[in-house]
């Protein structure tokens, strides 16, 4: 049992490191200051309790993973004012700066939904970094 | 039992309650946040019932270890000032983390939202815990039953999975947004796992002193599960990211390590029969129909997960509440039966006086009533918004989530009921606990087993 128990534990060391180098697809970017900055700023107002990314977070809000791509103005006006769902949270300027930074990194990442096509008869699917 | 293990669950059945009022809170704010963005806002309630859930499940998880050890190896029993520190540190820290909550301070991640520093204190309350439980390691039985191994395996595995969950404080871990995603959520799914394996353990551990069978918990069946379900921690955390477009072999391995599940339930349908003479049998005991309502709930929640594992239906039901049924299903059904029952048969619930064993089975019959009604109404509601959004492909987030909102009503009215029967439940262990503590300093043996027909327990020295 102990000799199952260590080579498990091997092979998920190895796999750990794989998963840490290699697992990203070599992709996507490294972020700006801005960004990085507007990744803090996400984390500080829990943004993720509402809205998710890559559907991963709370449900209260749509998907945040592609609405750079819907253009600044946009992300802009609902930070700014809130809606009646979403509570203004009195944003300076540059915070919002730094917010549609960060959503511009994560839209440079990749698309959040899954094309149709992409789906194999084993029924996983290969997805295009 | 000593002052701290007390304290500790106490705190725990705190935890259990917080996480129900708050997720009835929570669910009221998100159906109507107009409401309550003024004084109570969701971005704020949510973060206190996945907190206090989270904690309910570690400190109740960690109380039957405590408890249940010394009986396990009464000649090397867990340090006892390491067990006091860490239930003090712990517990304090704790408090400080819904403090935060209270004054909108956050900074962490999923989960974990508190701010970051406050990791630190729960790292070395940890430390504390496996100092208390690694102490007089060498005393023990050098072929531990298999309890011990999964015990073992969940504190190292928690310890492990909580630094991994910090790496993203180094730079290099978020220069890239899909290893970071990557990252945090291999984390998770693998710290899901190491409670899983603290809390199966216990209920192994129940089964063999309920029953008087050491041996289940020696056989090789016991131990092939066991490494499967490690094999599933270790590897199959990448169904929280399925659609996350990294590296396609981390989708492929735990799409084939998930499938092992099926094993799982297949056992469980073979053995079903089995388990229906031997739920007869303890079905008198107030404790072990906490176990067969887990049992259960393991069938139904595994049946979804195993569904919800396949990519090309991951693709459907990722980002809809499919998923909060999925985790509710788990932390409600089967980690807090288990947990009631592990607290229930610590605190000796079987000698309760008929008035409180009365409101205790009447809060156990709300809780499943409950439970299946909301867990039913969240896979509803997740069905038509993976339907509408992913079917339909409707653009509107608000057109997708219209019919959405008039179903999750069901699911808040069930929520209030799972709240109901669980204070019940939890004011009967309190009255249970007065009358353990009030037994305190005496050596005892067990009467109630005697009372009941189920084999004797060993003495214990309460003081010890």
């Amino acid at each position: 049992m102990r000799l199952v128990l260590l080579l498990l534990c091997i092979s998920c060391a190895a796999y750990t490191v794989f998963v840490y180098t290699r697992g990203d697809a070599g992709g996507d970017k490294a972020p700006s200051p801005a960004a990085r900055a507007g990744m803090d700023l996400w984390q500080q107002k829990n943004c993720q309790s509402c809205h998710q990314i890559y559907g991963l977070g709370g449900y209260l809000g749509p998907d945040l993973t592609n609405v750079a791509g819907k253009g600044d103005a946009y992300m802009r006006a609902f930070i700014k004012r809130g809606t009646q769902r979403m509570p203004d949270f009195h944003l300076s300027a540059p915070e919002i700066d730094r917010l549609c930074a960060f959503l511009h990194w994560v839209d440079a990442s990749g698309k959040s939904k899954v094309p149709v096509g992409a789906v194999h008869w084993t029924g996983s699917y290969q997805l295009q970094p | 039992m000593t002052p701290h293990l007390q304290l500790l669950i106490r705190f725990s059945l705190l935890m259990l309650l917080a996480a129900l009022g708050f997720g009835a809170l929570a669910s009221l704010a998100f159906l109507y946040p107009q409401i309550s963005n003024g004084t109570l806002p969701f971005y704020m309630l949510r973060p206190m019932h996945v907190s206090s859930a989270l904690f309910w499940i570690i400190s109740g998880g960690v109380s039957g270890i405590l408890v249940f050890l010394p009986k396990v190896f009464p000649d090397a029993r867990p340090a006892p000032r390491a067990e006091r520190s860490f239930v003090l540190v712990w517990v304090t820290t704790i408090a400080v983390i819904f403090g935060c909550y209270f004054f909108k301070k956050f900074g962490g991640r999923e989960y974990w939202e508190f701010p970051p520093w406050l990791c630190l204190p729960l790292l070395a309350a940890w430390g504390c815990l496996m100092w208390a439980y690694f102490s007089g390691w060498r005393k023990r039985d050098k072929n531990p039953p298999l309890y011990v191994w999964m015990w073992t395996t969940g504190i190292v595995a928690f310890l492990l999975t909580f630094l991994e969950q910090n790496l993203y404080q180094i730079a290099w871990f978020r220069s890239s947004f899909l290893r970071e995603v990557t990252v945090q959520w291999k984390s998770n799914g693998a710290m899901v796992g190491a409670w899983n394996q603290m809390i199966y353990g216990t209920s192994l551990f129940l089964m063999t002193r309920i029953s008087g069978d050491e041996k289940i918990a020696r056989s090789r069946g016991a131990f092939f599960f066991y490494f499967l379900g490690l094999t599933n921690l270790m590897f199959n955390w990448g169904h929280h990211i399925y659609n996350l477009p990294a590296s396609s072999w981390i989708r492929h391995v735990s799409y084939a390590i998930s499938m092992t599940e099926w094993l799982i339930l297949i056992n469980i349908i073979q053995g079903f029969k089995a388990k229906l003479g031997q739920d007869r049998k303890h079905r008198h005991l107030l404790s072990y129909r906490f176990i067969i309502a887990a049992e259960y709930w393991v069938l139904l929640n595994l049946v979804l997960a195993l569904f919800m594992s396949i990519p090309a239906v991951n693709r459907y039901t990722h980002g809809t509440h499919i998923t909060v049924a999925h985790a509710m299903g788990a932390t409600i059904g089967i980690n807090t039966m288990i947990l009631l029952s592990s607290l229930g048969y610590v605190l000796r619930i079987e000698n309760l006086e008929a008035f409180w064993r009365k409101k205790l089975m009447r809060g156990f019959a709300i809780v499943q009533a409950s439970l299946l009604v909301f867990w039913l109404s969240l896979i509803t509601a997740g069905v038509l918004k993976a339907w509408r959004e992913t079917g339909l492909r409707l653009g509107s987030f608000d057109e997708i989530m219209q019919p959405v909102r008039i179903v999750l009503h069901v699911f808040v009215l069930a929520g209030f009921g799972l709240l109901w029967g669980m204070m019940l439940i939890v004011r009967a262990y309190w009255h249970a606990m007065k009358n353990a503590t009030a037994r305190a300093g005496s050596d005892m043996v067990d009467e109630v087993v005697e009372k009941t027909g189920a084999p004797l327990l060993v003495t214990e020295n309460a003081a010890g």
